[in-house]
């Protein structure tokens, strides 16, 4: 029996050691008590590629297309559309998408393979609404600016048809453009890029 | 008396758990000012609603299926099939709203008496935590029923943690389970929603409690009551909160349920306000509907963020307009704590900020117009300009001096005495004696009151009198 009392360096390390494996201990713990909550594999197995017909798209006409749970627009624009987007550039926030998402095969002015056919995800950069397609010219309610475009309800966010930003407006970027190729002229494949060698 | 076997039994109890130390500490022995008005009402509401919610979501709990799939139809199954399900869930909705409303009031009133102020300040951060934590609560319980709003709100919501730079996009894919909105999102927003927040929002109400029985209540005319006490060592102003307040706080509570049972029955939708219109269809991810706008008591906020067009910057301004309520206690450099001794600049700087918050609040229930986005930054200034100036605005108040008790240091007895002295003194100022004394009559009529008069000149002094009194209170 020891009577020279009590050491209390002893105790303070006892202490230390303790809090620090239990903070270890906890950290560890923390980690599949946080990850479980990310995507599980299901999830993320379920983003498949979606084959679509468009020989049956009027000119004009927007359809949409559920791709891992997203709309995704597929937009046959008129000439007088494609006529029009050549002439917003000063009115873009970034009109030659050099900081927005999309393949490199859809890396120019109108933002598709095809000039015509016109392939987004329907979802504002902003905050993730769907936008309207509102292709008319100057309605009442958006006012005499407007060329025709997506405009976001939610925020306010402008859009031309090849969904480039406007600038002023909550979007920070242009819409996204999800990686899609041609397998033929009238059908295409949304989420494979039309680089890639099929193995 | 001989104990009885209640007695007995009710002290063994007694001995092992201090219920009645607990009821006395915190009830009948707990001075509360005694001048609480109107405004004292909504923290017992506010309990009143926690119970309301977590008993009907109970309920609600026994028939809902948390599956994208089964949701919005479990909704209206509990409406249409379950035996006064539509009450239950009118009950709940309701009642979500209910909340907002006495928790706004309750901070206003917080804002006006200065309640944040030193040593109050803690009770105010728990406060703002339980109001943060009432808000995630709200929003994840409205993503439940699986409506267009639900879903395309909390895309919305979501969406803003993706602002942040760098962390943005996987943290919003951490919290949503998948790639957009769904089932995976669903059912953790029903864990949420039913077992971890109303875990946390119980804890806060007890810290926020235990605080504010540490301390002391504040009260309308922002003196601290514990500053003069009575030879027994209560506060002079202060009286048991039981049984004086808990039956003031019945009456309040008696009023409130008559506008919560008149929107329950006659008006549950509130004309879209309560539970909007474009939630009664079910959740679409393909299309957002023409107009979406949150639940009425998050508008005020949204306001703010559509206002800035700027994604990054539009968040940090709605999580800003959050913070600075926290820092309120620090903003605030006036001493005086109550509006009633304060300077005309703060109730004028108060006004303008209640008049911005609802403005703010009506339009972010509106669609984006032009004109709406230029009010919507005017108010967003004024909002922040409330607090940002305050430092500098609340230095140069002219406060007007506070008293020191509510009381004047006599003893009721002493002044009822005082006052009964003064009688004959003021008799005789007011009448005079009859010229003509009356001979005739009952002897008992012949004291000196019967022989006088009232006397003109006297009463017009004592009017006098009064009214300069009357006007040296006012000023």
């Amino acid at each position: 029996m020891n009577n020279k009392g009590v050491d209390k360096s002893k105790r303070q390390f006892l202490t230390s050691a303790l809090t620090v494996v239990g903070a270890v201990g906890s950290g560890y713990l923390a980690i599949p008590f946080l990850a479980q909550m990310q995507p599980s594999v299901k999830a993320m197995a379920a983003g498949a590629p979606v084959e679509v017909d468009i020989s049956k798209i009027e000119t004009g006409q927007l359809i949409r297309v559920a791709w891992r749970g997203k709309p995704v627009w597929i937009l046959n624009r008129t000439p007088e559309v494609l006529a029009t987007l050549k002439t917003l550039d000063s009115e873009l926030r970034d009109p030659l998408s050099n900081e927005s998402d999309q393949p490199p095969s859809s890396k120019n002015p109108g933002r598709s393979i095809k000039p015509e056919i016109f392939v987004a995800v329907g979802l504002c950069t902003h905050l993730g609404c769907s936008p309207t397609f509102r292709p008319e010219i100057a309605p009442n309610d958006l006012g005499e600016q407007w060329k025709g475009g997506f405009f976001c309800p939610c925020h306010g966010s402008w859009f031309d048809l090849a969904g480039r930003v406007y600038r002023g407006v909550p979007a920070p970027s242009n819409l996204e453009i999800p990686p899609y190729r041609y397998i033929t002229d009238t059908r295409i494949i949304v989420g494979e890029a039309s680089e890639e060698k099929k193995a | 008396m001989k104990p009885t076997r209640l007695n007995a039994c009710g002290d063994w109890v007694l001995d092992r758990f201090p219920v009645t130390k607990f009821w006395n500490e915190h009830m009948a022995h707990y001075y509360a000012p005694k001048n609480f008005n109107f405004w004292y009402f909504f923290g017992s509401l506010a309990l009143l609603v926690l119970v309301n919610q977590i008993i009907t979501g109970i309920l609600l709990t026994m028939n809902y299926k948390p599956d994208a799939k089964l949701a919005f139809d479990s909704i209206e199954y509990i409406m249409r099939d379950v035996p006064w399900g539509w009450l239950v869930r009118y009950m709940h909705s309701t009642g979500a709203s209910a909340f907002f409303i006495v928790i706004y009031l309750h901070m206003f009133r917080g804002i006006m008496y200065g309640s944040f102020k030193h040593p109050r300040e803690l009770i105010w951060i728990f406060g703002m935590l339980l109001f943060v934590a009432l808000m995630a609560e709200a929003f994840m319980g409205y993503l439940l029923p699986w409506g267009q709003m639900s879903y395309w709100g909390a895309q919305v919501i979501i969406s803003l943690f993706s602002a942040i730079p760098v962390i943005g996009d996987d943290l919003s894919l951490w919290i949503r389970g998948d790639y957009v909105i769904a089932d995976a999102t669903l059912n953790r927003f029903f864990a949420f929603h039913v077992i971890a927040v109303p875990l946390v929002l119980v804890m806060l109400v007890f810290m926020h409690i235990v605080a504010l029985h540490e301390v002391g209540s504040n009260n309308p005319d922002g003196i601290e009551i514990k500053e003069s006490k009575d030879p027994w060592g209560h506060p002079v102003d202060g009286i048991p909160f039981h049984p004086y307040y808990t039956v003031k706080d019945i009456v309040g509570v008696a009023v409130f349920l008559l506008f919560f049972a008149t929107v329950i029955f006659y008006m549950p939708e509130m004309g879209g306000y309560f539970l909007e219109h474009a939630n009664f269809i079910p959740a679409d991810p393909m299309k957002t509907p023409e107009h979406i706008a949150p639940v009425w008591y998050f508008t005020p906020f949204y306001s703010v963020l559509r206002a800035i067009p700027d994604k990054f910057a539009g968040v940090i301004a709605m999580g800003g307009s959050i913070v600075v309520l926290f820092l309120l206690p620090w903003l605030d450099r006036c001493p005086v704590k109550s509006i009633r001794y304060r300077g005309g600049i703060f109730k004028k700087a108060l006004f303008l900020f209640v008049v911005s918050f609802i403005a703010l609040g009506y339009l972010g229930t509106q669609p984006v117009t032009p004109v709406a986005t230029i009010l919507a930054r005017l108010f967003t200034t004024i909002y922040f300009g409330f607090f940002l100036l305050m430092p500098i605005y609340t230095r140069w108040e002219k406060t007007k001096p506070v008293p020191k008790s509510l009381t004047k240091d006599h003893s009721l007895e002493e002044q009822l005495h005082a006052i009964e002295e003064q009688i004959p003194a003021f008799i005789d100022e007011i009448t005079e004696i009859k010229p003509v004394a009356t001979e005739i009559g009952h002897p008992a009529f012949k004291s000196s009151f019967f022989n006088r008069r009232p006397n003109p000149v006297g009463i017009k002094n004592v009017a006098t009198r009064l009214a300069k009194k009357l006007i040296e209170s006012l000023d």
